[in-house]
């Protein structure tokens, strides 16, 4: 008898429901369980107080991202430098000494294996397709991008997995963003899917978990596709997921975590069976013209804010729904930006390449690309690349792209969170507007009263050498 | 969790769309071990302007807040709802709300109630001078007037809530499927199971 088709996440949903209650409450099990400095502190307390244990300390690993300053972390004696503000230091002593009290595996500040956790995952091999992994952080999304059911909890949710190895969940409806075509010259996966969020909207995705389908996914690399899941949160879908391939499984095979030998080859095969089948139906379908897509930038304070850089700020009167027009007066207000002004005569302060987002090989290749030979505008102040892990770094250096990045007036920093979330030292100053290859334009995101413009790496790069933003493809041809 | 049945008091009238987690608590506070005292953080950039709703009076202390579509999008960060529970928050009426923060309120005993962009604005319109009170076991939230508001809400949280029920508890009542589920797991899909088993040092 042929089963019903399903799709890619009902798949991997099936294959993890423990129990299900009567009210349509599920058991899922997690397979792996991603754990930083800011919010784990309260779960580990609370299973203290409780005198609770991790059920599966081998399913978890820890390192810290968001709160560790990017500057040297080691003095020229090999030596610690400590941490400046006694807040973050004891953060980030906490995890030091709740992981190995509860057994996990603890990756140091200084390790080179260190970095964003949405970066250390993949690269380690920890995030695998077909497996749930959740993380305390919405941009746990990325890990979608190796065919992982992957999604961001709350403290509470991190206490839950750390105590039961399972959540609570109900099943999120399916939506399929099908792009078709192939991307233009110069167009990345950044500007694909905040163009994608331009069109759905911050909450096109509530309530549903997103497959990205068409062929431009099957061409992109692991990086792009890491780079379009991250940002399914700011669609509003807790998960995003690309079916995994051998694109996945070339990039997986032989990394520190990956399966070896026979168990390799028998989860290939299975990996290979998670692929929507044909005649599956989603809730939602959403279908995009990849022609239609130039070098995309944010102009206001959410996420959904975004136009072609060839484009000028909107007027607010140019929304239908009052309330938007609102929040569009509310975002220009904040971004210091006139309706009719071109986004090519913004000028920009300050750069930022990295975040979970964007802060991979491919990212700083693509940024290196455009500086290479250059050098940063006299009025950008500050420019930093931050690397996503020590190994990303390492291979940066080893391509010599840190030189690159010097030599056109970029500081070249220790990975981690960085400039993304104003937490850790990397603040953009009040009133000042930043070229970043972040995830989130928020009001006061990058710092109280930062001005943010998301880009992808090639367009903040091109952004610092022009001093303003700038389509990267006058650039490139130069 | 504290037991949640009906919630009576004034409605802090917000009304604004998307509103973020960066925004209900910005990172810099997010360098606490703890819980508590998040509240002087809650919604700082809204609070430093001027004539902004939290500052009238009338709604010092007030449990409910009433805000647009999509409250509580971006960060996962459950310190958004520690922190409007130090400043008194017990309830928040939006038209709609980002999964994650429905589910962090709800384990904190948050009611986030939905309800249609008119019977918001009904709601805004009224909170500005009188009480509104929600009734999680009736599902429905009611105004000194005539308004009568009926709300849905998940059987299974609607049953914590009002019981005060620890999911953990609960879940660790489960043990013998978990176990189960684990037994399965390692014969199918044994690779899942022994990540540490593979481990070798990056070449």
């Amino acid at each position: 008898m042929a089963s019903k088709p399903r799709t890619l996440y009902e798949k991997i949903w099936d294959a993890h429901v423990v129990e299900r209650q009567d009210d349509g409450t599920c058991l899922v099990y997690i397979d792996r369980h991603l754990v930083h400095e800011v919010t784990s502190p309260q779960a580990f307390e609370a299973l203290r107080v409780a005198g609770r244990k991790v059920r599966r300390p081998d399913l978890t690993l820890a390192v810290p991202d968001h709160n560790v300053p990017t500057t040297a972390r080691l003095a020229a004696d090999g030596s610690r430098i400590p941490i400046a503000d006694p807040q973050s230091a004891a953060q980030l002593a906490a995890l030091e000494k709740n992981a190995p009290e509860f057994g996990i595996r603890y990756i140091d500040a200084v390790a080179r294996e260190q970095g964003i956790v949405h970066v250390v995952g993949p690269e380690q091999g920890f995030s695998l397709p077909g497996a749930t992994i959740v993380c305390g952080d919405s941009h746990t999304a990325a890990h979608g991008g190796i065919g992982a059911l992957a999604f961001g909890i709350g403290t509470s949710e991190v206490e839950h997995v750390l105590a039961t190895q399972t959540l609570l969940l109900r099943q999120s409806k399916s939506m399929e963003v099908r792009v078709e075509g192939a991307l233009s010259a110069g167009v990345t996966p950044k500007d694909l899917i905040l163009h994608i969020i331009g069109v759905i909207g911050t909450a096109g995705g509530t309530g549903h978990v997103i497959e990205y389908r068409g062929k431009v996914f099957e061409k992109m690399s692991v990086e792009g596709r890491l780079t379009v899941c991250n940002m399914s949160i700011e669609g509003g879908a807790r998960a995003g997921i690309i079916a995994p391939d051998d694109t996945v499984f070339r990039y997986l095979e032989g990394r520190p975590y990956s399966p070896k030998g026979g168990d390799w080859d028998r989860a290939v095969e299975w990996w290979r069976s998670l692929a929507t089948d044909e005649g599956a139906v989603f809730d939602k379908s959403v279908v995009i013209d990849a022609a239609d897509i130039e070098p995309t930038v944010s102009w206001g304070t959410s996420p959904e804010d975004v136009v072609a850089i060839g484009d000028t700020v909107p007027s607010p009167d140019s929304f239908t729904d009052p309330s938007k027009q609102d929040a569009a007066r509310k975002s220009l207000d904040y971004m210091g930006l006139e309706p009719g002004t071109p986004l090519e005569d913004v000028a920009i302060e300050n750069v930022f390449i990295g975040s979970c987002t964007n802060s991979r090989i491919e990212d700083l290749r693509a940024a290196a690309a455009v500086l290479k030979g250059r050098t940063k505008a006299a009025n950008v102040r500050w420019a930093i690349a931050v690397p996503g892990s020590g190994l990303v770094k390492q291979q940066a250096e080893d391509e010599g792209l840190d030189r690159i990045f010097t030599d056109a007036g970029f500081e070249w920093r220790e990975p981690g969170c960085s400039a993304c979330l104003a937490m850790n030292p990397d603040k953009v100053p009040p009133g000042e507007r930043c070229a970043s290859t972040s995830n989130r334009n928020f009001v006061g995101r990058q710092g109280p009263g930062a001005r943010t413009h998301l880009m992808s790496p090639a367009m903040a790069a091109a952004a610092a050498v022009a001093g303003h933003l700038v389509d990267v493809r006058k650039l490139s041809g130069g | 969790m504290d037991k949640v049945t009906v919630i009576i008091g004034r409605a802090i009238p917000l009304g604004l769309k998307n509103v973020d987690t960066d925004v209900i608590i910005p990172a810099h506070w997010l360098k606490t071990v703890s819980r508590e005292g998040l509240g002087k953080g809650a919604f700082e950039t809204i609070r430093q302007a001027p004539g902004n709703p939290f500052d009238v009076e009338d709604f010092a202390g007030a449990p409910i807040l009433i805000a647009g579509d999509n409250f509580g999008c971006g960060s996962s960060r459950e310190h958004a709802a520690w922190a409007m529970l130090d400043m008194g928050l017990r309830a928040v009426i939006a038209p709609s709300f980002s999964d994650i923060f429905a589910g962090n309120a709800f384990k904190n005993g948050i009611l986030a109630v939905e309800l249609p962009q008119e019977q918001v604005d009904r709601l805004l319109e009224v909170a500005k001078t009188d009480t509104i009170t929600l009734d999680l076991e009736n599902q429905v939230v009611t105004t000194p007037y005539q308004d009568r508001f009926a709300f849905e809400i998940d059987p299974f949280r609607k049953h914590c809530m009002l019981e005060g029920l620890d999911e953990i508890g609960l879940t660790l009542k489960r043990d013998e499927a978990i176990e189960t589920h684990e037994q399965s797991r390692a014969g199918s899909l044994p690779w899942l199971d022994a990540p540490q088993s593979y481990r070798r040092d990056a070449a």
